[in-house]
């Protein structure tokens, strides 16, 4: 019998059944900490100048916290990239793959663009302000709810659809920039008329409205999707279309209406980026936040106070990463994309050791031993710290779902 | 067993140590300069200004720190207020579309000097530490025509290349945008290659962007399917010298060598070498002096310079190069004489529409007279201004007018196949 000869594959892997909140918090913390280790080890071997191992990490703290400009402009990168993820969530959680993001958000500074420039000083600031807003939500929703439409009636790809979009979205408002500045070289002046307010001139002044209209939003839509009538059937639609409609939901509509409001959060951000942040739009404005988006909003599965910790974290990467190229001496950027993927890259592969476990041969098992005792014996001197933060938020989840569904 | 570990684990950090403790020994100190690109080291264009940026700031022993990927846009802004959280003391911006966003910058931080290059408003801005630099490049231009216009002889010469039915031979130019920089740099080249050899007309293409490797590419193959014998662009990507070298057409560049990749083909390259203008914003920094809101460099200063020829140049080039730059520098040859090129003026229609070179003067000859040319950077020419003094138009004279080319007619001979702005 060949089979008898086999022998043992060398792993194999299972799915785990029950992971404590604290392994799970070690895990993630494990695979952030060694994606920075490759990161610095990358950075310190490539740097043409010669800054040490530990300037690496001092680097990216300087980069976030050194002054208060790149503090509040931290949190604010870190606000704008939870609205958009945020926005993505109804959507995502209707099963309606939302690519779009970053061409609903040009959409949203494009229609906050128009207003200004046609209507700026022909009408007082606040009402400019208003309808500045109602530009942007239409603007982005009607970008939205086309692919709506179509999915929902001709059952079209949306994920090809919204995609697509993007380019359209980009391309118009290049288009509207070289129809009003006929001359150029594509690019815009900031606009002076119908700038939203700010508390004062100082970095926090000018961050500060944008952070907490975000948090609110979040807290907003998180209620929503929790609490709501609304909420509960895009997640019927998600779950099954056909059980959606047997309990007499209009599937059609619940899709409309569910990417609508995701185009529309997405909508406030081009809101806010042109109207109280940049005064101006560009073709690349949206950062491709879009895309980003997914991936906070797919790391939290859907928890916005997850949420919230990832996009500071993401934040943290690009805002330090930037400060590390110019510290090092870089002038390459495919090198920072590089390293910034690494880190992403480990932060999305824990997910797996998270849902699963690997179990190595015996003979194995004795090598991975010896190779993982640096990290065991930390990881089991941290574990009470891991626990603490697991139960925090099993907790919060919780007493977030109680009353719900 | 375990002991093992240990060892291995305090090794391990008995290296890292000793080479943060090493690493700290060598970092540098003094004060800091900023530098803003638009692309990174990837673009001709702004590796020219990054090599340049950190030649000057190791000469003058400062710490050198660069931006790279900044876009024309409030983010400019944001990398310019950065830079100077960081401790720079002068900052420096490549592109054309950042200056609205430097301008913004030099307000909010007057201890802080910030440069901009082939800007066009600091004439009129009246900040103190806000400045605009450019150099003659046209000049350089007009020399790699020189290039350009022996080789053209050279091929005429040996029967390789046949003039068109109207008699002339075909030049090709990939420009980014159809604004005066562009324009100024295409016409300069256009006419240096007219000095030797004076039946030749050009197609121009616009990509509509600064750096689009694969439209700079499909750009000079239309060209050269259109018949052009000779090539060059103003665009950052190695699309269209890569595009020469396969078709085995001769390629002029700009702002670097591509003979590495292009070795059958590259001519020349003009080049603007900023090195000089940056050791001059650093050391009026540290000495706390005001220098000019606006300089234009020369051959003189060094700003301007042409690379090594490539291997593919006619013979005697080089010494008619030689000549043709003295000539330049002794102001002997100007760059647009006007006697060397027609202008053909199409009043603009009751809407104001379809005009051409709506702001020239030209006698019966179609040679030029006046121009009402655009300093302010409004897109509109200034009436009261007239560039054309002595027979030439006076380009980039940043001590009467500004540094940034304005040079924006479409002269007879050059044709445009599209338009991008």
């Amino acid at each position: 019998m060949a089979h008898e000869n086999k022998r043992e594959p060398l792993f194999h892997i299972v799915k785990r059944m029950d992971i404590k909140p604290g392994a799970k918090v070690g895990i993630k913390v494990l695979s952030i900490f060694i994606g920075l280790l490759i990161a610095a080890i990358f950075v310190v071997a490539l740097s043409p100048k010669s800054n040490n191992f530990f300037g690496f990490f001092g680097s990216m703290a300087s980069g976030v916290f050194s002054t208060p400009r790149r503090f509040w402009k931290y949190l604010l990168e870190a606000a704008l990239l939870l609205g958009v993820s945020i926005a993505l969530v109804p959507a995502f959680k209707m099963k309606f793959w939302n690519l779009g993001g970053n061409g609903q958000i040009l959409m949203g500074c494009l229609g906050t663009c128009v207003v200004m420039f046609y209507l700026g000083g022909k009408l007082p600031d606040p009402i400019l302000w208003i309808l500045m807003l109602v530009a942007a939500v239409a603007f982005a929703g009607i970008w939205a709810v086309i692919p709506a439409l179509f999915k929902a009636f001709f059952k079209t790809n949306e994920s090809l659809f919204t995609l697509m979009l993007n380019y359209i979205a980009a391309i118009l408002v290049g288009y509207t920039i070289s129809s009003w500045y006929p001359k150029g070289t594509g690019s815009m002046t900031p606009l002076t008329n119908g700038q939203l307010p700010i508390i004062n001139n100082t970095p926090f002044g000018k961050c500060f409205l944008p952070i907490v209209l975000f948090v609110f939003i979040t807290t907003a839509v998180a209620l929503y999707l929790k609490y709501s009538k609304h909420g509960y059937e895009l997640s019927v639609v998600g779950e099954s279309e056909n059980t959606a409609r047997y309990i007499g939901i209009n599937v059609k509509w619940v899709t409309i209406r569910t990417v609508l409001f995701s185009g529309i959060l997405c909508g406030l951000v081009g809101f806010v980026l042109s109207g109280a942040i940049n005064y101006m739009m560009s073709t690349n404005m949206d950062s491709n936040m879009g895309f980003t988006g997914i991936m906070v909003a797919w790391l939290s599965h859907f928890s916005p106070i997850v949420m919230v910790f990832i996009s500071l974290f993401i934040a943290f990467i690009t805002k330090g990463m930037s400060q590390v190229n110019e510290d090092f001496g870089f002038t390459d950027e495919n090198l920072s994309s590089v390293i910034t993927g690494i880190i992403f890259f480990l932060l999305i592969a824990s997910e797996f050791f998270v849902s699963y476990k690997i179990i190595w041969r015996a003979d194995a098992q004795k090598v991975v031993d010896k190779i993982a005792f640096p990290f065991v014996w930390v990881g089991k001197k941290l574990s009470p710290v891991f626990e603490k933060i697991g139960n925090f938020f099993t907790g919060l989840k919780l007493k977030l779902t109680k009353g719900g569904k | 067993m375990k002991k093992g570990y240990k060892g291995i684990v305090l090794a391990a950090m008995t290296v890292a140590s000793v080479a943060a403790l090493v690493a700290c020994g060598t970092k540098s100190s003094g004060a800091k300069f900023g530098l803003i690109t638009l692309h990174d080291e990837n673009s001709t264009y702004d590796a020219n200004f990054i090599d340049g940026f950190k030649k000057a700031c190791d000469a003058k022993k400062v710490e050198a720190k660069v931006t790279t990927g900044i876009n024309e846009d409030n983010g400019c802004y944001e990398a310019a207020a950065n830079l100077v959280d960081s401790g720079c003391k002068g900052v420096f911006a490549d592109s054309f579309g950042h200056e609205a966003f430097i301008k913004k910058a030099a307000e909010e931080f007057p201890e802080v000097n910030f440069g901009h290059a082939t800007g066009t408003s600091s004439k009129f801005a009246n900040i103190s530490n806000f400045h605009n630099a450019f150099a003659s490049i046209y000049q350089g231009r007009y020399l790699a025509g020189v290039v350009a216009g022996m080789k053209l002889q050279s091929m005429i010469d040996a029967k390789t290349v046949t003039a068109g039915a109207d008699g002339n031979y075909k030049l090709g130019y990939i420009g980014a945008y159809t604004y005066a920089e562009v324009i100024s740099g295409y016409t300069s080249w256009y006419l240096g290659v007219k000095s030797i050899v004076s039946n030749v007309t050009m197609d121009v293409t616009f990509t509509g962007s600064w750096y689009d490797e694969v439209k700079e590419k499909n750009g000079a193959n239309t060209l050269i399917d259109g018949g052009a014998v000779i090539v060059s662009q103003h665009a950052d990507s190695m699309g269209a010298p890569s595009a020469c070298e396969a078709k085995g057409v001769p390629n002029v560049s700009y702002n670097g060598s591509t003979a590495a990749k292009c070795p059958n083909t590259f001519l020349v390259s003009s080049r603007i070498n900023w090195q000089p203008y940056f050791e001059l914003m650093i050391d009026n920094t540290l000495a706390g002096k005001s220098y000019d809101t606006d300089y234009c460099g020369s051959f003189a200063d060094g700003m301007v310079e042409l690379t090594d020829l490539g291997t593919a140049c006619a013979p005697g080039t080089a010494e008619k190069v030689a000549e043709v730059k003295a000539a330049l520098i002794a102001g002997t040859t100007h760059v647009f004489d006007t006697s060397k090129f027609t202008v053909t003026v199409v009043p603009a229609d009751a809407d104001g529409k379809n005009g051409k070179n709506t702001a020239a003067t030209v006698d019966a000859d179609g040679h030029l007279t006046a121009y009402a040319a655009d300093i302010d950077g409004d897109y509109a020419p200034d009436a009261n201004v007239n560039v054309v003094t002595n027979g030439h138009f006076d380009e980039s004279n940043a001590s009467k007018y500004r540094s940034a080319p304005y040079f924006d007619i479409q002269i007879d001979g050059i044709n445009l196949l599209n338009v991008a702005f």
